[in-house]
């Protein structure tokens, strides 16, 4: 294989493999196909990663026309390592969806699921390779169309009406984005992202740059579900397929952080975003109120998925209050976090999906005794939780840590101690998981639960080890995302 | 004065302020769509408009015409409309399978029937 070409595969095999795989009658070999290519993914992600890493940017050519006229493929420090991120969820999620989508999907049609989960992954796979504007609107809706699907397969009516409600704030969002570009080439006709860093500095008349920036900003919050942007979030997450929420738990909302860093940073300039449009002043409290409501509601959640979605909202609430800060440390913790909250929150998914297949329920009550009867689960699920927190040793405390000092480096004491109030209260929705896993008894007349299948367990595991492992080991993953803060702030790397 | 002269500016803001709006303001599923088409049709005149040159043909490779159209607009708006047929497409399945499993496309008799079910129902 040659490797130049790399930039491009990633995107075209799960793209060619989706229409491939429906073709695939069995589920059984549906599944180990789409198996092969998740793995195939994770080995380019890491070549290209190791290949960025050594020679810095990697610019390839679609169809050897010269950007800025063709679209161009640009692989730097940040997107190689989220892309790196979704293929290694990926890698992780598919072997386990053998055993949770057959549960969970009554539909007998699972070669349509596996193909649409492919189609799902090329969108987001493509919104991070590519450099080319109009290309990310095209990506960003080949992603959500397959997300929509998804979500609607869940096995209550109500994943349906969840899946309606992402739709329509989907598409707004993205029709959004659309704006803002078509406003960005009538102003320098190009769409070409490092071109059109260049030449938006130069437009004479910089009023429709302004719109085209707060409708970008708007579209993309809507993906990244930032409070109050993010009420199709909860019920999406809480009705779709287990492996689903656990996949787009980890990715989705993580390529919507790198596309709103691509084009806060790359295309208009921190000197543009913070310092002419007040995007620190806009981007600052809505995460704070996001970390706080966000884990605040959560605690008052019975149901686990729903639980875990809003302390979703909560942790993307930290992702971008690191980018509102444009500093180095801000960025890297945001990056770094994009990182860590995908693995620590596609595990706890994964360890609720475990829990869904044995039970039948991700309510609380049916957590009562699970702590003995479903030992490695529930473990699994409490590391998950204290990583959300931010206990030491694991990587949460890796991302607040670089946020805490970003908050103090600026100024902002208040915000800092707003960072550790919003662990406070993580604190006290795991505790409360805690408290039902080990310290309630199972009810009378429970029937007996086993632990989960090995084929589940190991997934699981493999992403809660690894962020544990990221959590004492943070020179790989900080080093790479300092290097991204750098870059995407203009700094010498 | 401004109102002529970019008329198709004014009618792609006209045209997505009302699709907005449907979409908002409407609890019919199928009404929303339609406001979401509406709005992402407007979007597609703005495009449009904006590889417009006055005076100008259709971009054809002829010795005979000089001045003509920006048609790399007109190509990524293909590619939109093709997005947002899928859009409608996926949105029209929802639609049908809500109506199958609810027996309604009515978005407030939806939340009733989700709140009288009482599955962990939230707002």
């Amino acid at each position: 294989m040659n490797a130049g070409h790399l930039p491009i595969l990633q995107v075209a095999l799960p793209l060619i493999a989706a229409p491939l795989c429906v073709l695939l009658r069995r589920p059984a070999f549906a599944w180990a196909f789409t198996t092969l290519v998740s793995w195939a993914l994770l080995a380019m992600s890491i070549l290209l990663l190791i290949r960025v890493m050594a020679d810095g940017v990697i610019s390839y050519r679609l169809g050897g026309w010269a950007p800025p006229f063709g679209i161009e493929y640009r692989l730097d420090a940040v997107n190689c390592f989220v892309i790196l991120v979704i293929s290694a969820v990926a890698a992780v999620v598919t072997p386990y969806m053998r055993q949770s989508v057959a549960r969970e999907i009554t539909a007998p049609r699972h070669n349509l699921f596996y193909g649409v989960y492919l189609l799902a992954l090329t969108g987001l796979l493509g919104i991070a390779a590519t450099g080319d504007a109009f290309n990310i609107y095209v990506f960003m809706e080949i992603s959500s169309l397959a997300s929509y699907v998804l979500i609607g397969l869940g096995s209550s009516r109500r994943a349906r009406a969840a899946a309606f409600q992402y739709l329509i704030m989907g598409t707004i969002g993205a029709t959004f984005l659309l704006i803002g570009i078509g406003l960005l080439y009538m102003m320098t006709g190009t769409l070409n992202l490092a071109d059109l860093s260049l030449r938006v500095a130069e437009v004479p008349d910089m009023r429709p740059i302004y719109a085209a920036f707060a409708f970008i900003t708007i579209g993309v919050l809507i993906k990244l579900a930032l409070f109050p942007l993010h009420i199709w979030l909860p019920n999406a997450y809480t009705h779709a397929p287990s492996a689903v929420s656990a996949f787009l738990a980890a990715s989705a909302t993580k390529v919507g952080a790198y596309v709103l860093l691509r084009f806060v940073f790359t295309l208009f300039g921190p000197e543009f975003s913070f310092e002419r449009m007040p995007l620190m002043e806009i981007l600052m409290p809505l995460s704070l109120i996001a970390i706080l409501v966000g884990s605040g509601v959560a605690i008052f959640q019975h149901d686990l998925k729903r639980l875990f979605a809003y302390s979703s909202i909560g942790q993307i609430g930290y992702i971008a209050l690191g980018i509102s800060f444009a500093s180095t440390s801000g960025l890297t913790g945001a990056i770094v976090h994009i990182f860590n909250h995908a693995m620590m929150k596609g595990g706890i998914f994964l360890a609720l999906g475990c829990m869904m297949y044995r039970t039948g329920s991700v309510e609380l009550s049916a957590l009562h005794g699970l702590g003995r009867r479903m030992p490695f689960t529930m473990a699994a699920l409490i590391i998950g939780g204290l990583g959300l927190v931010g206990v030491p040793l694991t990587s949460g405390f890796v991302s607040k840590w670089y946020l805490v000092q970003a908050a103090l480096e600026a100024d902002l004491w208040p915000v800092a101690l707003l960072i550790l109030l919003g662990s406070l209260v993580a604190l006290i929705y795991v505790g409360r998981v805690i408290e039902a896993a080990y310290f309630r008894p199972p009810p009378p007349g429970a029937p007996a639960v086993r632990e989960a299948p090995w084929q589940m367990l190991i997934p699981t595991w493999i992403l809660l080890a690894a962020s544990l492992y990221f959590g004492v080991h943070t020179d790989i993953t900080v080093s790479v995302a300092e290097r991204g803060a750098e870059m995407l702030l203009g700094l010498p790397a | 004065m401004d109102i002529l002269t970019h008329f198709n500016y004014w009618a792609a803001i006209a045209l997505a302020t009302i699709g907005l709006y449907a979409v908002v303001a409407r609890h019919n599923l199928i009404k929303k769509l339609i406001g979401l088409s509406l709005f992402q049709t407007a979007v597609f005149l703005l495009f449009i408009t904006i590889g417009k040159v006055t005076g100008g043909t259709a971009p054809i490779l002829d010795a005979a015409y000089s001045l003509y159209s920006n048609p790399l607009p007109h190509v990524l708006i293909l590619t939109a409309i093709v997005v947002s047929v899928s859009t409608l497409a996926v949105g029209l399945a929802l639609a049908i399978a809500i109506k199958r499993d609810y027996g309604t496309v009515e978005e407030d008799e939806i939340h009733d029937a989700d709140s009288a079910a009482g599955t962990g129902g939230e707002e």
